[in-house]
């Protein structure tokens, strides 16, 4: 990659961030910056990755939506390095991750879950041993470091002990660990879990700005508004398997022709659900907190159902409002899984009908 | 930009575990109060006989140096998921059992060598360049059993049960306190099976003498160099096959 031309394109806030900015080349004949094919992971008799296929362009994000225990973290560390298929192949950035894992290694940068820096040695600390860790020249360990703390907002907490900062700042900081070597492709595996809504948004800007800085993104995440928000295309996965892959639009478009209905009850039950999922003219029925996405056939025929099961079942109506297909509605239309099993704790476990 | 040598990322995660574990002050205390209290006890007991248990007693501070922390560091960064960023970097499985092992063994040395230097200052012990070699290498055979002892447990508590499990009946059956020449034939096979046996004989030929050992010293140095190998290779199996439990 021409050096000049990428930082004629970012600005050094790009080069800091690592963008395309890389003088590490990928692999020989790179094209797609992923591409996995029939990779499929066994623990005991549990297909937690179940002959995937999947191929993610140089520069995309792309957003792995699946809910807990659909084999989003298993894909992470397979296509990283950490653990090895029991079937099939992948090659990221070039390199093949059975052949070359080291080689993988160096060309990916990987947010995990859990912020695990050390708590002890402060921010800085913790980023020049991650940069100790990838090998880079003595002379840029304290200006690298320097950059991305600045980059994620973080200089005058440079000295704190990692341990000692907040949630939001462990997430950027671990974060910015992760860019220390300007990676290829950038592993990001739920990072907004756990943090309050203002950090949430905060990391969420700086994901949007790696992404159009050129950073491949692979973001694993159970929030679909998150995905909708920031993904090129999105990949859902279900017990392992692969649902479907899209752009968000192309996802949403296919229940635009589905009317759709949100509906909401004075005290919303149970049995409500369940009797609405069994009337006619009722495609689908997803929770959302105390709302009722109902999907019908037509508006004015979904009304009525609705209103006669609610008299039926001696419930009263609150709010009922018609509204556009989201990527809620595709999730559920494509999947066939309550939405509610994307809440964190939420299990694949719930059919809708 | 440029990659260093592919050793150096496993030195800084050597250097990291150093400062992170061993330069702190509690550790520091430890190390320096551990032999003098040692071999306090054993002057107390026998004024008249230190100088023969002076090799044990460096032996022993060896071993409990190079184990200390090693027997439960992997454990503890496996509890707070530093494992796994070391598993991300781009080290191989044996850089990264030699990095951490390593610092063990630094660690076990400059106790045992603050033993030593005791032994020399105090009682004129005699210093052969040899006890380097054998502390050294009985220092790497300790840290990688410590590294072994740490991916065979889950727990940090049941990591240190278990390393006292092996150090206690070590220490009394590798001639540590008792001549090999003075035990049971059966408990001289035992002791034959034990690296610290080969280290304490080693440092008894060097500081008191060849007639005060019971092997030669090459014996010795082949010993621990062939436990060292073999532990090594334990830990990186050990290592190879655990490494989804350090996820």
């Amino acid at each position: 990659m021409d050096r000049a031309v990428a930082k004629g394109r970012n600005g050094p806030q790009g080069a800091a961030l690592g963008g395309i900015d890389h003088a590490a080349k990928g692999g020989v004949g790179m094209v797609s910056a992923i591409e996995t094919s029939s990779l499929t992971r066994y623990y005991g008799a549990l297909c937690a990755v179940d002959h995937l296929d999947l191929s993610v362009k140089q520069g995309e994000l792309l957003a792995f939506l699946g809910p807990n225990g659909a084999g989003k973290t298993t894909t992470i560390r397979l296509l990283t390095g950490l653990i090895r298929p029991n079937e099939g192949t992948a090659q990221v950035a070039g390199y093949d991750i059975g052949e070359n894992a080291t080689a993988v290694k160096r060309q990916v940068g990987v947010v995990p879950q859990r912020s695990n820096l050390y708590a002890e040695m402060s921010a800085r600390q913790n980023l020049v041993f991650c940069c100790q860790l990838y090998g880079l020249p003595r002379a840029v360990w304290r200006q690298r470091s320097d950059e991305l703390l600045a980059t994620f907002e973080l200089s005058d907490r440079a000295d704190t002990a990692f341990g000692a900062l907040s949630g939001g700042m462990k997430r950027r900081l671990t974060i910015a660990a992760a860019l220390v070597h300007r990676p290829r492709v950038l592993f990001l595996d739920e990072p907004t879990m756990g943090l309050d809504v203002r950090s949430a948004r905060h990391l969420r800007a700086m994901i949007a700005r790696l992404r159009s800085e050129g950073v491949t993104i692979f973001l694993t995440t159970h929030m679909i508004p998150e995905a909708e928000a920031l993904a090129d295309r999105v990949a859902i996965i279900v017990k392992g398997a692969l649902a479907v892959v899209d752009t968000p639009e192309a996802l949403r478009a296919r229940c635009a022709q589905e009317a759709a209905i949100e509906v909401r009850f004075e005290r919303t039950r149970e049995v409500m659900v369940t009797a609405l999922r069994r009337a006619r003219g009722i495609r689908s029925v997803s929770r959302s907190g105390e709302a009722l996405h109902v999907a019908v056939d037509s508006v004015d025929e979904g009304l009525r159902v609705i209103q006669r099961t609610a008299d039926g079942e001696g419930a009263r109506l609150a709010q009922v409002r018609t509204v556009v297909p989201t990527l809620e509605d595709a999730f559920v239309h494509i999947t066939n899984l309550d939405s509610e099993v994307m809440r964190i704790g939420g299990t694949p476990g719930g059919k809708r009908r | 930009m440029m990659q260093r040598s592919r050793w150096m990322p496993a030195w800084y995660v050597t250097l990291k575990d150093i400062r992170t574990y061993y330069l702190k002050p509690p550790l520091i205390s430890w190390g320096m109060l551990f032999p003098i209290v040692l071999i306090l006890a054993f002057f107390l007991r026998d004024p008249g006989d230190i100088r023969s248990a002076i090799p044990g007693l460096v032996g022993m501070t060896v071993l409990f140096g190079a184990t200390s922390v090693e027997a439960v560091a992997i454990t503890f960064e496996k509890r707070i998921g530093a494992m796994e960023r070391l598993l991300m970097a781009p080290l191989s499985p044996w850089a990264l059992v030699a990095a951490k092992a390593l610092s063990g063994a630094l660690f076990g040395l400059g106790t045992g060598l603050l033993t030593c230097a005791l032994g020399c200052i105090v009682w004129r012990l005699s210093f052969s360049p040899y006890v380097l070699i054998v502390l050294a290498l009985g220092s790497i055979a300790f840290a990688l059993l410590g590294v072994v002892l740490s991916l065979l447990m889950r727990e940090v508590f049941d990591a240190m049960t278990l390393t006292n499990f092996f150090r206690f009946p070590m220490v009394f059956l590798s001639g540590t306190f008792l001549p090999l020449g003075d035990m049971a034939l059966w408990l001289r096979v035992v002791a034959c099976c034990l690296p610290l046996t080969y280290t304490v004989d080693g440092v008894r030929y060097c500081m008191l003498g060849a007639g005060h050992a019971h092997f030669a010293l090459v014996v010795d140095l082949l010993a621990i160099a062939l436990f060292s190998v073999g532990l090594f290779a334990a830990a990186l199996a050990l290592f190879r096959h655990r490494l989804e439990d350090m996820l």
